[in-house]
């Protein structure tokens, strides 16, 4: 018989106060981490950027072609879309459904479950710290494009704004459903297959292969009722784009949105699934 | 001629051991299955809004992506694990069990794995390149397919030269997980042919990385594109290549102390 040692019932607010500090520790833990691993990091961005480089010289090369733009969009544009692209990518990776695998394999969740709260809180705040020194590494990386491909962009002040929320939003929106889906790693081991498929939709219907206006209508349509492009066309046009106060602030809120869905859904999946595990090693 | 029986025995090794794993031929076929759609989408979508890329044609392009997918193959069924083992082998400092062995060290670094099942992808290179060669209405030659094999070959051993440039790079700079990462964004630039680049980017991934050489000079062998002297300049820069490496690898092993093995 197991003796249940008795807890002092923590009060609501020293909760939410020891919740902030674990987020802030862990945060500046990545940080620190991080910065230590520079050469590593810059190498990723750069084979990161070949991506957007890519594109944006094809459809600079098309837009040439065809007199200046394609469907009113100009190569001014294309490299501002595409630069901008590069932060916004950056700020989309996150503890992604893969790493579920290797968590569960490598028995570091049970370690993970021993702690008094969700492994999602330690995830959100590590990849955050670690986003603080993405921006600040991708700062010089930003300038450099811009020399080499001259994108049109004058935002104003609220668009700077709402870009600045609107990173963040992308960055939880794309946490929440990456975590969601690795909760299927607790039924096979073979998610990387669907993982692949999730990434490819996520590809065509988000804006990351092209600015959603390009794509046929009924793509555009399909795309609307999913959380792809609220992560990604969304969070590039606050800032490229025009559009007015209201449909930033209906942007952010669709972000807002997103977010309690995917995490309504993690919440869900996780309950099903920690009942599934059983521990391996550890 | 020893090199070559012990790598046909790590082959052969190392096939054995992939074919336990069956369900991996599926997931393989299924991923290549996610990338050629993927790949054919955007052909699609550019050609949707052009008639063609800096002249190349629909079907062209449909042979540029053969190849490129084709060459992909090559590369992760016997490039691509050898140089990310060799990566981990530095990090942990397990490089020690194939430096002690008599054989020559480059060599055996990299044949030393196989992942057979990315065959697949090879296949699926040749399927696309085949769909997109029908499509063209010039013919092909004996002698465009001859130049055509012998500019893949080429390519393949200029990506080796790379891939290994790369990895020995680890044993300055132990932290290398992303060399991987850092590969596929930029192989990913040889879905296009490199003539739609600017300058800079010409040269990049001509020299400083030999995508071009890999994929679009096959391409322009198909396409009648290809000139003699190009092809000469891609033998002479193999060569040279494959040489510089060669030293580099034997600098970098001059660096390696071990670890605790």
């Amino acid at each position: 018989m197991s003796v249940v040692p008795e807890v002092a019932p923590v009060r609501e607010a020293g909760r939410f106060r020891s919740m902030v500090d674990l987020y802030v520790t862990t945060a500046r833990t990545a940080v620190s981490q991080q910065f230590q691993y520079r050469t590593a990091n810059y190498f990723y961005m750069f084979g990161m950027v070949a991506e957007p480089v890519i594109y944006l010289v094809v459809w600079t090369t098309i837009a040439d072609q065809q007199g200046g733009s394609v469907n009113g969009l100009t190569a001014g544009y294309f490299a501002a879309y595409y630069i901008v692209w590069t932060l916004v990518r950056n700020m989309n990776i996150v503890f992604g459904a893969p790493f579920w695998e290797h968590r569960i394999r490598e028995g570091d969740l049970n370690r993970d479950l021993l702690r008094p709260v969700l492994p999602l809180h330690y995830d959100i705040a590590y990849f955050a710290g670690w986003k603080v020194v993405v921006i600040v590494l991708w700062i010089p990386l930003a300038i450099a494009l811009s020399f080499l491909f001259d994108p049109a962009l004058s935002p104003n002040a609220q668009q700077v704004a709402a870009f600045a929320i609107a990173i963040w939003g992308a960055y939880l929106i794309r946490t929440m459903f990456q975590e969601a889906l690795g909760m299927l790693c607790f039924w096979t081991t073979r998610g990387a297959a669907i993982f692949d498929l999730w990434m490819t939709l996520e590809l065509l219907l988000s804006g990351r292969l092209v600015p959603l206006p390009l794509m046929p209508d009924w793509v555009q349509e399909i795309s609307r009722f999913l959380p792809f492009q609220w992560a990604f066309y969304f969070p590039i046009e606050t800032l490229v784009g025009d559009y007015s106060n209201a449909e930033l602030v209906r942007g952010l809120l669709a972000q807002l949105l997103w977010i309690l869905i995917g995490l309504a859904i993690f919440r869900v999946a996780w309950r099903f699934a920690i009942r599934k595990y059983s521990a391996v090693g550890g | 001629m020893n090199a070559l029986r012990v790598s046909w025995l790590f082959f052969k090794l190392g096939v054995l051991n992939e074919l336990q794993y069956r369900v991996n031929f599926f997931v393989s076929l299924f991923q290549a299955a996610i990338a050629l759609v993927t790949g054919l989408v955007v052909l699609a979508l550019v050609y949707s809004h052009t008639e063609e890329l800096n002249g190349w044609s629909q079907p062209e392009l449909l042979c540029v992506l053969g190849i490129q997918i084709l060459m992909g193959g090559i590369i992760r069924t016997s490039i691509q694990p050898n140089m990310t083992r060799l990566i981990e082998d530095v990090h942990d400092g397990k490089l020690d069990y194939a430096l002690t062995k008599p054989e020559d060290s480059q060599m055996l670094v990299s044949v030393r794995e196989v992942r057979i099942w990315q065959v697949v992808d090879v296949f699926s290179g040749l399927v696309v390149l085949g769909v997109g060669l029908s499509r063209i209405s010039t013919s092909v030659g004996p002698d465009d397919a001859a130049a055509f094999a012998v500019a893949l070959l080429l390519g393949a051993v200029l990506i080796y030269c790379f891939w290994l440039f790369i990895a020995t790079v680890a044993f300055w700079v132990v932290n290398m997980w992303h060399a991987v990462e850092l590969f596929d964004g930029v192989f990913q630039t040889g879905r296009w042919p490199v003539g739609i680049y600017p300058p800079w980017l010409r040269v990049g991934v001509t020299f400083l990385v030999p995508i071009a050489f890999a994929v679009t000079v096959p391409a322009e062998a198909l396409t009648s594109r290809l000139d003699w002297e190009t092809l000469l300049f891609a033998f002479v820069f193999a060569f040279a290549l494959f040489a510089a490496t060669r030293w580099f690898w034997g600098f970098g092993l001059r660096r390696y102390s071990g670890a605790s093995a």
